[in-house]
């Protein structure tokens, strides 16, 4: 594989970008026009655990960029839709991969096109300082497996080109029990993390008085470990420990949606509870904590526009 | 015959019953407050109600709970967390007399109680905010209901001379025997729509146009009549009514629920008497409550937040 598109170019999609750019000739999709042509003039530079700068190139059409053999799609949960719909029609032969926290991201592409598509989850994360500049700050892997179209062979060969870029990744035959995991830990963590206004620290894992939140983020992971064992997916690591472990490292991370709240911008409670409480409701497993978080996380970016809603979230 | 009065917590609240009390030729008001600023404008310049009442009256305020003199009444409308600094600072002015809670929440009382010899539950739905030291907008009239507490009752005489006074001073007031069922309508009304200000930034009325999050205002009033029934309380109205009525927008469409206004101020919020009090109570006679757990764990954490 030696050409690579990313579409969309946020913190992952920036760090997939210039990681893949050492081993391949990478092209990058983006939304608006004075990103591209910054990509175009200076590239991505890469800081934290890395320091370097890749040359991309980059545009807002598919068109206007060179046929890849692996579409990276990178985009925020809620955008999968749009770009999976400008893909429509190019680049048949591509392996499609997508990134996004939750589930179901595969099946939005899908429906736009055959391309044969690969699933993953990725734990790495980093901080975006610029267009063009990206901090890598958790160098934790990238899970892929296959999905439609493809096998474990694919899954195997993507993942040993990212290892060769630099970053990590790992390949398994079913990444399933990966992304539910995560998913399960995600909806738990994030949407927490975004009402309350609190990192992720010891009060997660609390559980001395009756009021304390470890209370709430253990009923809330048990909810979406029945869901999970109602798809059945065994998960492969445990929600509860997962957080218990974080919170002891005392690195107090902010997750990505209460980020998004600071700066009141959309976040992906839709991909995220949301997918949760869809795959809940398709298996007659009830999550009404899920559904409560939901409808706050909403309500609160209802909050930041002025005028009245009179639509309902409905996941 | 004259009465003395004092009101402990000299917020918006308090500050409604201790100027229009002071309108009344036969009642001698005090009123406590640790704001020196509004303790000091209200001797100075009197205390002053605008908006949906234009009231002048003129109690004597203090800092100093020593300074008050032995009283008849007491009507305490500190924020919840408050009672027991405030009821222990003033007990000594009570020794011969009855202490009414106007307070929101449910669990005042107790706390009273284990100063006090005489007590008065109560539930009062005016609003208001203070705008200035003494200065206070009235925002929402409404009704005050007082009944004996069961554990330590005051005399329904007394409970019947309070209301009185109150509803001669322009804040209609009734005295009934069981005065629980307006006190859970109301803190099952306000732990239904608070929160879920608190947690979203939005307006009462914006919370109700939202058929989700109307939806999840209905869990918890489902919750909350539960433990009231538990307990053999009759609801003197429907909760969801209030709700809605609220909602409209000539009533409180526009409103920052109290702990919305606590939250952006970064002040302690009352969550631990609201949907911590219900699910106290659940906890104790067996009723489950965990939407009103869920809710006081992130309004905990929002507060953990600061």
């Amino acid at each position: 594989m030696n050409r690579v598109c990313v579409a969309g170019v946020g913190v992952i999609g920036s760090l997939f970008a210039a990681f893949l750019a050492r081993v391949a000739d990478v092209s990058a999709l983006t939304r608006r026009e004075d990103h591209a042509r910054a990509l175009n003039e200076e590239g991505i530079r890469v800081s934290g655990r890395g320091d370097f700068t890749s040359r991309v190139t980059a545009a807002t059409t598919p068109g206007a960029l060179p046929e890849p053999e692996l579409v990276i799609v990178a985009c925020k949960g809620g955008d999968v839709d749009p770009v999976a719909a400008q893909l429509a029609g190019h680049w048949p032969d591509a392996i499609v991969m997508t990134v996004q926290n939750g589930i179901g991201a595969d099946e939005i592409v899908a429906r736009h096109g055959d391309w044969p598509l690969l699933a993953s989850v990725t734990f790495m994360s980093g901080t975006r300082h610029a267009d063009t500049h990206v901090e890598y700050v958790l160098d934790t892997a990238t899970w892929i497996g296959p999905a439609r179209g493809t096998t474990p062979a694919d899954a195997r060969r993507v993942a040993a080109l990212i290892e060769s870029s630099g970053l990590k990744a790992e390949a398994f035959d079913d990444v399933r029990p990966a992304q539910w995991s995560k998913l399960v830990f995600n909806a738990t963590v994030n949407t927490v993390a975004a009402l309350t206004g609190l990192r992720h620290d010891p009060h997660f894992a609390a559980l001395d008085d009756p009021r304390d939140l470890g209370h709430l983020v253990r009923a809330l992971m048990d909810e979406g470990k029945a869901v999970a064992r109602a798809a059945g997916v065994t998960l492969d690591e445990d929600p509860w420990e997962m957080n218990v472990l974080a919170t002891q490292r005392g690195y107090r991370h902010a997750p990505s949606m209460l980020e998004d709240v600071w700066e009141k911008r959309p976040t992906e409670v839709d991909m995220i509870t949301g997918s949760l409480v869809r795959e809940a409701r398709r298996l007659g497993v009830p999550v009404p904590l899920h559904e409560t978080m939901y409808r706050l996380v909403k309500a609160k970016e209802a909050s930041w526009r002025s005028e009245s809603v009179s639509s309902a979230a409905a996941p | 015959m004259a009465i003395r009065v004092c009101v402990v917590g000299c917020g918006a609240v308090g500050s409604l019953f201790a100027a229009n009390l002071a309108t009344l030729g036969d009642v001698e008001v005090w009123a406590y407050d640790l704001a020196r600023e509004h303790v000091d404008a209200t001797n100075r310049d009197g205390l002053r109600l605008t908006g949906a009442g234009e009231v002048l009256g003129r109690p004597r305020a203090t800092a100093d709970a020593a300074e008050l003199p032995p009283c008849d009444f007491g009507i305490v409308a500190t924020k919840a967390m408050h009672t027991e600094a405030a009821i222990a600072a003033t007990a000594h002015a009570f020794a011969g007399g009855c202490v009414a809670t106007v307070q929101n929440g449910i669990g005042n009382e107790e706390v009273l109680a284990r100063h006090v010899e005489r007590v008065i539950r109560g539930t009062t739905f005016p609003a208001g905010k203070i705008t200035a030291p003494g200065v206070v907008q009235w925002d929402v009239k409404g009704d005050t209901t007082l009944g004996p507490f069961e554990d330590r009752p005051a005399p329904f005489s007394e409970v019947e001379r309070l209301a009185e006074a109150c509803t001669r001073a322009g804040m209609p007031t009734s005295a009934v025997h069981d005065a629980r069922g307006p006190q859970w309508r109301k803190v099952i009304f306000n732990a239904a729509t608070n929160p879920l200000g608190a947690l979203t930034g939005l307006t009462h009325g914006r919370v109700c146009e939202r058929p989700d999050l109307r939806r999840l205002a209905t869990a918890l009033v489902d919750e909350g009549k539960a433990v009231a029934g538990a307990q053999g309380i009759t609801l003197d109205s429907d909760p969801e009514e209030l709700i809605d009525y609220a909602a409209r927008p000539e009533v409180a469409y526009d409103h920052k629920a109290s702990m919305l206004q606590d939250v952006e101020a970064r002040r302690q919020t009352e969550i631990d008497f609201l949907n911590g009090g219900i699910a106290g109570f659940g906890q104790r006679l067996g009723v489950p409550t965990p939407t009103h757990e869920a809710i006081w764990a992130l309004v905990k954490g929002v507060e953990a937040s600061w």
